[in-house]
């Protein structure tokens, strides 16, 4: 989560939001979260598990393409 | 009673010795059908107390709906947590167990200004050109 708010902090493009599941589970369905955490960017990409930065950018990288 | 006991309290009080630059909870709460809005107003503003630098906004989800949809939050309970400018950094849910430690490290952040990133990592950040959400969802551990 941590890394999130790093990324959010460096970037004004960048939201970066916690979400609990347990309250919202509405939300845990709708990402189809099984386990956590779960990281979602831009509704598009989907991780699981803890992600360390160079495959949390790895996968950014993605979106500036 | 409490939800931080002495012990967290006072790890919590030495982590934030260092924030120096007001940092801003602004924490929505509503009256309906919310299981955890009243521990995490509590929760923040037991950590505000913990620091000089550290305040409290509470607001209503319904009932200050201009600033809840300025600040995108769409639900409660939320936290956004507020510097100098507005970071992008929000909570939905109460950030408690491993979160706790999250929610204090992004004190540290906000305050700072300065995300500690690698130089590859903001050089990187640097060529986005659109808005990027991250979502992580998390459990209480």
């Amino acid at each position: 989560m941590l890394l999130a708010y790093q990324l959010a902090l460096e970037s004004d493009l960048i939201q970066a939001h916690m979400v609990e599941v347990i309250e919202f589970p509405h939300l845990g369905n709708k990402y189809e979260v099984m386990g956590v955490p779960r990281t979602v960017i831009d509704e598009t990409i989907h991780i699981e598990g803890a992600v360390p930065e160079p495959m949390l950018m790895a996968e950014f990288a993605k979106l500036l393409q | 009673m409490a939800l931080l006991n002495a012990e967290i309290r006072k790890d919590v009080k030495a982590a934030l010795a260092d924030v120096k630059q007001p940092v801003v909870f602004k924490v929505f709460t509503q009256e309906m059908e919310c299981q955890y809005c009243k521990e995490t107003r509590e929760l923040v503003e037991e950590v505000s107390a913990l620091s000089d630098n550290v305040s409290v906004e509470v607001y209503d989800l319904v009932k200050d709906q201009a600033v809840a949809e300025t600040l995108g939050i769409d639900k409660a309970p939320a936290i956004a947590v507020i510097g100098k400018k507005d970071y992008g950094i929000r909570m939905f849910g109460i950030p408690s167990g491993y979160e706790f430690g999250s929610l204090i490290e992004s004190i540290k952040l906000v305050s700072e200004g300065e995300s500690g990133l690698s130089p590859e990592t903001k050089e990187q950040v640097a060529k986005l050109t659109k808005p990027v959400t991250i979502q992580v969802f998390i459990t209480p551990t």
